[in-house]
């Protein structure tokens, strides 16, 4: 039996019938179209289908769309505006920290989500940060240094 | 996942409603990073979820001075480790609880659910049997307390009715003269399942006498465990590092544990000792320095 | 050297922005109406005969679609997709059902009766070459040099290399050591699960869209599959959510399009990260003795090396290269090398990253390290001593052309990671070499003029590496341009040129060979155009600055911008540039790295504290990018040496999740250092292989600095925290 479900996301309300079963990953992908969130292995363990929930950086995975009745969902889609990249998509672009791609929005809505309660953290401290973010091809050296020079910038919010 | 029907109840009433109405078909949900995997691979197949997140009681996390810190059941672990006063009183229970699973796994994930969920390994247990913790559980004839140590009954076995519930654990405030270090092996530096985990507790006198000792392992047994023959060997004596070894090597013999995919069973003992005797220096030099 | 304007710069990718901003789109991305969701029965026996197949009941449940099983697979597509009498391999696949919901297409997964009956399972490679091992594949016949073997066996394939009198090169040796090394299986790690959506017009002509490192590779895999002509496929490649060689499109590829024909409606198929565990084409372990023999001055003067490589259960026909890349770094008078491929009841194995190569320089770098142990010199030295150079020849009897072996290990020397001193307990320090020929095959570009004087590169290649970026820095440079007046299109295999499969470190050579060539060719026609517009001769015009001039007299020019608009409006048409690469000659290339580790000798675990690649990429058209590929290949390689493993049960694996598969996550690494050091190749611009060569030392790296830290050896991977601890104590037990 499907429940409607209303959440905010990307600062839209949105108003949808979805069955108890459906993930919020889905919901995000197959019912709003929002295909950026990835799913690399529906566990939990990956982080590539993060975004934010309330702020939060969560495996939507491993969320049940009905749970996020209410709240605030942050998506790749909604990181940027317009047109204009978000400080740490332009440090991840400027430092070479994209290779194919898959994990980039988790580990950016990751990142967000440090630097939104820890503006400067260290080298170590992200690399713990970002551990639930699996990612095949950078070594993660990239990834580190983009969200280092993205702390360095007075972040506009 | 099987189809399931999704309730959110507000209060403790309509949930153990909830429960006692659909017998054994319910699955308690609180931050479901356990069960939604259970879920997903079909080993477990309720007929109904019950969110417990939007439980007031669930959600409560307080510490009440000199008494002890109540811990809601659906708490997530990221709103325990920002508590306040946590560091500074539980400093074990905020070693194991940032040490589990990823920052992500850590914004769902509730102390209620890694007790409940009864894994062997899981990461919380030995800080929380340390600290002699309680569990305090809603069912149809009201409320009962019992000792962590008497709720896991073996993997993923509770001492928890089909119709009952956690509601909160109770862990008392430690002497402040108390010193603890909670210690995790795993392969990974991050986002593992412990092969083993310890945790210890010791009140210590003056010159070193140990009074009281606590000390708690994981992954080593059916459950996570309590050392009583290594805490029996501290309790009352001064300690140094061959008691201490002493000791490392009790906690060790007691641990009965198997082979698997993370480590043998061989190693896992050694292990014990190794950890142990890390975890119980750690207390002393700490308990030294000013 | 050659002062380029685009080249040998950083420019950012790119597809990285669509890719930072959630809009590139990836197989699992795409919703085609009335698709169907296709999964695959997997059989829960690694060796079993089938019994019994029953699918009535699975066909007959509603909303389920097509079911297929081996009676809908034509025999050319082999019996590693789908099992027939035989299952050989744990999630061997027995049958696939296409329905209108995923849920539905698993819930008739549950309804197909298959009835098994269990069979011995050989799972280790030197077992399965044993006379009395049960034999996987009854008429399986060793093929090697000398033709095929009469009696069926294990061993698939033998082959030989043989140089000189290795007897007398060892009676010749002071030193000489033999020891055994093991690696294991890993996977890819890609962090995008196989994925692919077919759909078959009423024509029944097939559309794919796939997740692949070579459209055109994969169409002709298919076609000769499914036995159809390739005119009747179109294969659309989307954004590869990595590859690392396991990404050719076959594991799905035949069973989605059986499928989709058989359902009359689009399907779509995409793993999940446990089947793709289980179902995938890793790398195979290997079971190498390494015997070296070395004078007293520390020149080797014979190897002798016996390779057993698994291949899983069903062969490739080719040997593995790391049959010759393993000794191939350094001079070897004489040699004999003994190399097995042997099929058990495990997944078929397939490319990874280099392929073949990490594991034999795992066993050949720890024994040159041993060999300098026992010669009291210098792991570096013993290395310089023995390195090839232009002139000498590698194994295969290649004779190297200009290389930077020498240069690369000259750059350890002076490298501050490699002179500063190590100091701590339990620490050291490892060094190791590894080295890659980097694969050749044709490839072909075509370069548009637009009206307006800027350019549209239409390519069939996939981008793994940033190759998009790399093109059009080549367009610019070429041209004279500004990048942003290039445009570049990845076509499908109907729309663009012939591209070969973007593995093997090629694409950048080849694929680069031939824009450079569509570049040219492009020149030379504004070059006729412009003299003609002139008024004189070809020889008499220069093409410059967006300017076809004569020579000597800038002044009289015309723009190419007027050439464009002409070209669309006049008879002379529209211009062309055409490009294709012949096969361009292999650019050796050897990586060194440097590692330091620490580690606790009461638990094994083994931390790296620094990693410094060292690597001879010829020319580092955008470094940034070479520095990510560097990086990127030693965290894996790095995950293979110290946590990654496949661990199986009665040949069916246990860890079948990443949360117990342990790729290394942020925190088990540190940053990364890379030196890159260019000795041009006869490529264009000088460019070698720069993606696959920086895996191949890691394995070795790692294992000789733990032995630097502790003593202990560790002969076989990957070196657990248990692993370790086991080998500490039984040193220490004597
Ligand atoms: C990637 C990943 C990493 C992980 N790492 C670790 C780790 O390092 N250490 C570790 O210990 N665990 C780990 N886990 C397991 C899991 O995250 C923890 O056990 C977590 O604490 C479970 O809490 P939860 O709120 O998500 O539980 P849920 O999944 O909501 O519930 C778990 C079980 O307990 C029951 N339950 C929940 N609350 C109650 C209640 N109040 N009363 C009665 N029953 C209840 C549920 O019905 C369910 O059976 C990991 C999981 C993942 C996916
Ligand atoms: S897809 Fe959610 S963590 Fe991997
Ligand atoms: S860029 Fe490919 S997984 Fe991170």
């Amino acid at each position: 039996m499907k429940i409607p479900l209303h959440i905010t996301v990307n600062g839209q309300p949105r108003e949808i019938l979805v069955e108890p079963t459906r993930t919020l990953l889905e919901t995000i992908r197959v019912d709003l179209g929002l295909t950026g969130s990835k799913e690399g292995c529906g566990k939990g363990n990956c982080g590539a289908c993060t975004v934010l929930l309330n702020g939060m950086a969560v495996n939507s995975c491993l969320v049940l769309a009905v749970e996020a009745e209410g709240q605030e969902v942050l998506t790749i889609e909604g990181l940027s505006q317009g047109n204009r990249l978000h400080p740490l998509q332009q440090a991840f672009l400027d430092q070479g920290a994209v290779q194919c791609g898959f994990c980039t929005p988790g580990v950016l809505l990751l990142a967000k989500s440090l630097l939104d309660t820890n503006p400067h953290p260290s080298e170590q401290e992200i690399r713990t940060a970002i551990a639930g973010n699996l990612c095949r091809c950078t070594g993660y050296d990239k990834i580190v240094r983009a969200i280092v020079a993205a702390s360095k910038q007075k972040v506009a919010p | 996942m099987n189809p399931f029907e999704y309730r959110r109840p507000k209060t403790l009433r309509e949930t153990l409603r909830l429960l006692a109405a659909a017998k054994d078909g319910a699955k308690l949900l609180a931050g479901g990073t356990d069960l939604l995997i259970q879920l997903k691979e079909r080993r477990t197949l309720p007929s109904l979820v019950v969110d417990i997140k939007a439980i007031p009681e669930l959600q409560r996390l307080e510490h009440v001075s000199q008494r002890g810190l109540h811990l809601g059941a659906a708490v997530s672990l990221n709103r325990v480790l920002d508590y306040p006063l946590l560091a500074q009183h539980f400093p074990i229970l905020a070693q194991a609880c940032v040490q589990l699973g990823s920052l992500q796994i850590r914004s769902r994930a509730s102390v209620g659910g890694n007790l409940c969920n009864a894994s062997p390994a899981a990461s919380t247990a030995p800080s929380l049997l340390c600290l002699k913790a309680q569990a305090v559980i809603a069912g149809p004839g009201g409320r009962r307390r019992i000792l962590l140590e008497d709720f896991f009954q073996g993997p993923n076995q509770t001492a928890l009715g089909k119709d009952e519930l956690l509601v909160e654990v109770f862990v008392p405030t430690p002497s402040p003269s108390s010193r603890g270090c909670y210690l995790q092996l795993t392969q990974r530096q991050e986002m593992d399942i412990p092969m083993v985990n310890v945790a210890c507790l010791l009140t210590l006198g003056r010159g070193g006498r140990c009074q009281q000792a606590r000390v708690a392992l994981g992954a080593v047994a059916p459950t996570p465990i309590r050392a009583r023959r290594a805490e029996a060997l501290l309790e009352g004596h001064a300690l140094n590092s061959q008691a201490i070894q002493e000791a490392a090597e009790a906690a060790a013999k007691e641990s009965s544990p198997i082979d698997d995919v993370r480590a043998s069973a061989e190693y896992r003992r050694e292990m014990v000792k190794v950890l142990t005797r890390r975890a119980l220096q750690s207390c002393l030099e700490e308990a030294a320095s000013p | 050297m050659t002062e380029y304007s685009f080249l040998g710069k950083s420019l950012p990718r790119l597809d990285a922005a669509g890719k930072l901003t959630g809009k590139a789109q990836y197989v699992a991305d795409l919703n085609i109406p009335g698709m169907l969701h296709g999964v695959i029965l997997r059989s829960p026996y690694a060796h079993a005969r089938i019994r019994r197949l029953d699918v009535s009941k699975a066909c007959a449940l509603p909303g389920v679609v097509a079911v297929i099983t081996a009676a809908d697979i034509p025999a050319s597509a082999g019996r590693a997709i789908m099992a027939e009498d035989k299952v050989l391999y744990g999630s061997h696949p027995v049958a696939a059902v296409a329905a209108v919901t995923r849920e539905i297409a698993e819930a008739a997964l549950g309804c197909i009766e298959v009835e098994y009956e269990p069979l011995p399972v050989v799972s280790d490679g030197v077992e399965a070459m044993k006379p009395d091992a049960p034999l996987l594949h009854p008429n399986l016949y060793t093929e090697s040099m000398t033709g095929k073997a009469s009696t069926p066996s294990n061993i698939a394939n033998f082959t030989e290399f043989r140089r000189g009198d290795v007897e007398a090169g060892f009676a010749q040796a002071a030193v000489v050591r033999e020891d055994t090394y093991r690696t294991q299986m890993i996977h890819h790690g890609y962090l995008e699960p196989q994925a692919c959506v077919a759909q078959v017009d009423s024509g029944g002509k097939v559309t794919i869209w796939a997740s692949v490192q070579g459209a055109f590779t994969f169409r002709e895999q298919l076609g000769a599959s499914l036995g159809l002509p390739l005119s009747r496929i179109r294969v659309v490649p989307m954004e590869v959510g990595g590859g690392f060689g396991g990404k050719n499109g076959m594991l799905l590829g035949p069973l989605c399009v059986l499928l989709a024909q058989k359902a009359g409606r689009p399907v779509r198929m995409v793993m999940t990260r446990e089947e793709d565990l289980r179902m995938a084409r890793p790398a195979p372990p290997t079971t190498i003795t390494v015997k070296l023999g070395a004078t007293r001055e520390g020149l080797l003067t014979a190897a002798e090396v016996t390779m057993v490589y698994e291949a899983g259960a069903f062969a490739s026909p080719l040997p593995p290269s790391g049959f010759v890349t393993g000794l191939s770094p350094y001079c070897l008078p004489n040699v004999k090398v003994n190399g097995y491929v042997v099929v058990v009841n495990k997944p078929p194995v397939g490319a990874l990253r280099a392929p073949g190569a990490p594991q034999a320089a795992f066993a050949v770098e720890c024994q040159m390290d041993q060999m300098a142990e026992a010669l009291g010199m210098d792991p570096l030295q013993f290395r310089f001593k023995n390195i090839v150079t232009q002139g000498d020849r590698a194994l295969n009897d290649l004779t190297y052309a200009r290389i930077g072996f020498q240069e690369v290990l000259e750059k350890v020397a002076q490298h501050p990671n490699w002179v500063r001193p190590l100091e701590g307990k339990y620490r050291g320090r490892g060094l190791a070499c590894g080295m890659w020929f980097g694969g050749v095959g044709s490839s072909a570009a075509t370069l548009n003029i637009n009206a307006d004087g800027t350019f549209a590169l239409l390519v069939g290649s996939v981008d793994l590496t940033g190759t998009r970026t790399i093109f059009v820095q080549i367009v610019a440079e070429e041209l004279g341009v500004s990048p942003d007046e290039v445009s570049v299109v990845m076509g499908d295999t109907d729309t663009a040129p012939y591209a070969d499969i973007a593995a093997g470190s090629r694409t950048t050579r080849q694929m680069g060979a031939a824009v450079q060539q569509a570049c040219h060719d492009a020149k030379a026609e504004l070059i006729r155009r412009g003299a003609a517009s002139l008024g004189v001769a070809e020889g008499e015009v220069e093409y410059r600055d967006r300017r076809v001039q004569m020579k000597g007299h800038p002044e009289k020019f015309v723009s190419l911008r007027d050439l464009a608009r002409a070209s669309i409006s006049t008879a002379a048409g529209p211009i062309v540039g055409r490009g294709a690469s012949t096969r361009p000659s292999p650019a050796p290339s050897l990586a060194a790295h440097v590692v330091d580790v620490e580690v606790d000798p009461e638990t094994g675990k083994v931390t790296v504290l620094s990693y410094t690649a060292v690597q001879d990429v010829g020319f580092a058209i955008n470094p940034t990018m070479v520095e990510g590929q560097i990086q990127g290949a030693v965290a894996m390689g790095a995950g293979w040496a110290l946590s990654e493993d496949y661990i199986f049960e009665d040949g069916i694996l246990q860890n079948a999740s990443l949360m117990d598969y342990h790729q290394p996550t942020a925190a088990d690494l540190p940053m990364i250092d890379t030196a890159i050091v260019e000795v041009p190749s006869d490529n264009p611009y000088g460019v070698r292989g720069v993606g696959e060569p920086p895996i191949v030392p890691s394995l070795a790296a790692i294992a000789n600095a733990i032995h630097k830290a502790t003593g202990v050896r560790m002969s076989k991977l990957p070196m657990t925290s248990e692993a370790v601890w086991r080998a500490i104590r039984a040193q220490a037990k004597g």
